[in-house]
């Protein structure tokens, strides 16, 4: 078999489930989407299932842009790094990967939340960093115009070099994110009572970032945090969003159609990592994929047909979508893999149902075969990942292994 | 009528009064370190939780500050993974009004209302220095006079934010297949002042508590106006008993031009503590940590504040400068407020006690610099909190533990449980409540309400 290596398995949450009518489902919780209870049972299943990390969606604006007035669909959000933070200590081995949006908000309090996540998590964080490119975002805050957007005009040389400026000053917020995580070295704290020193302040470190859209001093409030940097895992629809995955991610979420699709899109994030010194390892590519589970065949398709009468629309999203038995969709995802994935982010069509199919007979029916482990054996998100600690930029020599020593405490193991 | 004593606890912070040396001195930066002190205070009963929040670290002579406690997380990071490990304790965090928008702010804390059940505070506060302004793209660009002005702007966009949503608007009913009751409003706003020009969609659903409860740090004038007409406590430091009367009295006076109740805003000053088991051993171990809290190098540094020069050359335990400080010298410290109007005559004034009761250096600032609030047996403290709040000095206290993460252990053991048979504190937690309910404050003012009342004021 040539498919003996692992898969690596991530759950995107959002809502009730990525179809608009998944909260109509006989087992969704519509009354508790926005409780404490609903998310930690969510990330407990997900664990349940030895996924890798899970994912949590977010934005600046309701789910759909411009006027709206349906009833029929979940609208309202609660603020995906919060969301993360309030489930990490029900959890212990799940990596956890809230959106934040980098375009009308702080790098540095982006870089704290993160880190703090990660000491929340005891090294299990990482974060998706994202654009916020329309103007019903920008006027929530009202301190720039942003043009229009449209289908039509996403061709016109101005919305081109707005989406432009906005990935460059994505890029250059992660990078002060990044700086900011290195600018307390690991053995920064010192206790040295005969000096009267509680810090060495030779560890701690000006970032001095001076970009066009912002410049950022340092060093962080927060010291190092638990993985030294926490993962970066960002989500790409076409070459600009690859470059920003090449210059700024760990991870990078594709969207392909086909597995002839994903070879190509492989092909082009490649393309755009060796165009750059990139400081990391190479970027691992997960394939998006929106899923409908059930053992029975034809089930899974006839159930997203009934969520789709109920829509009175088809679903459609923008990465493709899948319905069948769990070895069906065993048999794509080990087939797409060969176009050169290293994993996959299941975005569960409806919830908990095909959360609970993920991680019962999907996860079974790759373990079958080989492509999936057996249990957590890993204890930080990017150890699961494969990525070492990384050295802190600022002070090169020192030991790049371990985790520092944080201390821990999870409650309520899964 | 016997007034029911408010409890705060505050993780210690990051100046001197935070003892690392001691050998029970832990983690200040590890999550178990908030998990326990947030425990101990939930096992004590107290009303909540309170973060601080800096967001440059300090510089004293251009160098980062290195004697002290530093390092912290993210306020509203911490305080998400805090509402995991409590069930019915207030979670209240100091987040700037500067460096941060309503919307985010308002998703923010909605976010912990909802993920908390109807436990959030918000402590606002704003700094318009430019030093912390150099870490941000808002940069420090606020005039000084204009800081209340944008705060309560700011603060009332937050309350616009949380009112968008009917409380009705989720139905989520599948068999009719209405997510939305409709004609709701679900989230429309529009704000439109001097500091903000903002108009949209809020994401977030109205919260159990609508409006997280707000609280205000700052003494001046200003300050207290502001808490006045928007907040529904004041953190201050005025924790003496005649200090906290005469402040009191003055905040409370202030409710009246806006039409409010003196009990809908609290009072509640930060304190500090020591126990023991008789009065002489209280005073001994407050000698202990004031010396643990001014190590000889704390005590320089806090020289130099006053100085406003080097003194690194001097020993500690040794006299103190023979020269007065200049007034006119750029000041040397950043990151934290100017503590010191007029260093000349505070320099002999130190000079002379010093010179009276031959005192060092290190002797001195622990004469001179922040004893704590209360040292004394747990009966003397818990009279002492009782008398302050039964006669109007405060309505409660913010408690100060000195050490991570351990400090308020003895407190929670010792002092509640006399408070209680005083019949001035909780013995229980009311099951389905919210922090906005326990402190007395009834449902939450609509955000028109509050603009109201300071228009009204502002015509008068």
């Amino acid at each position: 078999m040539p498919e003996t290596s692992e898969l690596h398995l991530a759950v995107a949450l959002d809502g009730a489930g990525w179809h608009p009518a998944a909260w109509r489902s006989p087992d969704a919780r519509p009354q508790e989407l926005f409780s404490a209870g609903y998310w930690t049972d969510l990330a407990r299943e997900a664990e349940a299932g030895a996924l890798d990390f899970l994912t949590i969606e977010d934005s600046l604006g309701p789910q759909t842009a411009g006027p709206d007035d349906r009833t029929d669909q979940v609208r309202g959000r609660l603020d995906a790094v919060l969301t993360a933070a309030r489930i990490a200590p029900h959890t212990t081995r799940i990596g956890v990967v809230p959106t934040a949006v980098t375009t009308h908000t702080e790098p540095f309090h982006l870089s704290t939340s993160i880190a703090t996540l990660d000491y929340v998590s005891d090294g299990r964080a990482g974060w998706r960093p994202r654009v916020a490119a329309s103007p019903d975002e920008a006027r929530h805050f009202g301190r720039r115009e942003f043009p229009a957007l449209t289908a039509e005009n996403v061709a016109d040389p101005a919305v081109a070099a707005h989406l432009s400026d906005l990935f460059d000053e994505a890029a250059d917020a992660v990078e002060v994110v990044r700086r900011l995580w290195d600018s307390w070295e690991d053995d920064a704290v010192i206790r040295d009572e005969p000096t009267g020193r509680f810090v060495d302040r030779d560890k701690l470190h000006y970032i001095d970032f001076d970009g066009h859209w912002f410049a950022v001093r340092g060093p962080s409030i927060t010291p190092r945090p638990p993985q030294g940097q926490p993962v970066v895992a960002s989500l790409a629809h076409a070459g600009i969003a690859y470059r920003l995955a090449a210059r700024a991610s760990d991870v990078v979420f594709v969207t392909p159609s086909s597995a002839e699709h994903a070879a190509q899109i492989v092909a082009e994030v490649r393309a755009a990592e060796s165009h750059l010194e990139r400081p990391r390892p190479p970027l691992q590519v997960y394939a998006d994929l929106a899923v409908f589970i059930d053992e029975a065949p034809g089930a899974a398709a006839a159930r997203k047909r009934r969520l789709d009468d109920l829509d009175g629309a088809e679903f459609a999203t923008d990465c493709a979508i899948a319905a069948g038995t769990p070895g069906e969709l065993a048999d794509l995802l080990l087939g797409w893999r060969q176009a050169g994935l290293d994993g996959f982010r299941l975005r569960p069509g409806a919830l908990p149902h095909d959360l609970r199919q993920i991680t019962g007979a999907l996860v079974l029916e790759l373990r079958r075969r080989g492509a999936f482990r057996a249990g957590y054996a890993e204890h930080t998100l990017r150890e699961r990942l494969g990525l070492s600690r990384p050295a802190n930029r600022y002070g090169a020599s020192r030991s790049q292994t371990g985790r520092s020593q944080t201390g821990s405490y999870q409650i309520g193991a899964a | 009528m016997t007034k029911q004593v408010i409890l705060g606890a505050h993780f210690p912070g990051v100046n001197n009064h935070t003892v690392w040396s001691d050998p029970a001195a832990g983690s200040q930066i590890a999550f178990s370190s908030f998990a326990h002190l947030a425990r101990t205070a939930e096992a004590g009963l107290f009303d909540f939780f309170f973060l601080a929040e800096g967001l440059r670290l300090r510089e004293q002579r251009g160098k980062i500050h290195d004697l002290d406690v530093v390092g912290r997380p993210n306020t509203m990071t911490v305080l998400a993974a805090v509402a995991a490990v409590t069930e019915h304790l207030g979670l209240a965090g100091t987040i700037q009004a500067t460096y941060n928008e309503p919307y985010e702010i308002a998703r923010q804390f909605g976010t912990l209302d909802h993920l908390s059940g109807g436990r959030a505070a918000w402590n606002v506060v704003t700094s318009p220095d430019a030093f912390t302004g150099e870490n941000f793209r808002r940069g420090g660009y606020l005039e000084r006079g204009d800081r209340y002005v944008r705060a309560a702007e700011f603060v009332q966009a937050t309350r616009e934010l949380w009112d968008s949503w009917d409380s009705d608007a989720i139905v989520a009913d599948p068999a009719r297949g209405e997510f939305l009751r409709p004609g709701a409003r679900r989230g429309r706003f529009e704000y439109s002042t001097e500091n903000f020009g903002i108009s949209g969609n809020f994401t977030v659903p109205r919260s159990p508590q609508v409006h997280p409860v707000i609280l205000q740090a700052g003494d001046s004038d200003g300050g207290r106006e502001f808490a006045a007409h928007s907040a529904d406590g004041i953190f201050t430091r005025h924790s003496t008993y005649d200090a906290g009367r005469a402040f009191y009295a003055d905040v409370k006076s202030r409710l009246a031009r806006y039409g409010r109740s003196p009990g809908s805003l609290k009072v509640l000053p930060g304190a500090s503590f020591v126990l023991g088991d008789t009065p002489a051993e209280a005073e001994e171990r407050a000698r202990h940590i004031r010396r643990q809290q001014v190590s000889p190098q704390t005590a320089i540094l806090m020289l130099e504040q006053v100085w406003n020069t080097d003194l690194s050359s001097f020993d500690a335990e040794g006299p103190l400068p023979p020269f007065d400080p200049d007034p006119e010298a750029p000041s040397i410290i950043q990151g934290r407020a100017r503590m010191y109007d007029d260093p000349v005559t505070v320099a002999r004034k130190w000079r002379a006690l010093a010179e009276e009761k031959n005192l060092s250096i290190r002797d001195l600032i622990i004469e001179v610099t922040g004893r704590q609030t209360f040292t004394g047996t747990p009966a003397s403290v818990a009279a002492e909190i009782n008398r302050s709040v039964q006669d109007d000095a405060c309505d409660g206290f913010i408690l100060v533990p000195h050490l991570i993460p351990a400090g308020l252990d003895e407190f929670a053991a010792t002092v509640v449980p006399l408070l209680q048979e005083r019949g001035v504190f909780r013995s229980s937690y009311e099951e389905g409540t919210t922090l906005r309910d326990r402190l007395g404050l009834g449902p939450a003012r609509p955000a028109a309400s509050w603009a109201a009342a300071r228009r009204e004021h502002a015509d008068a």
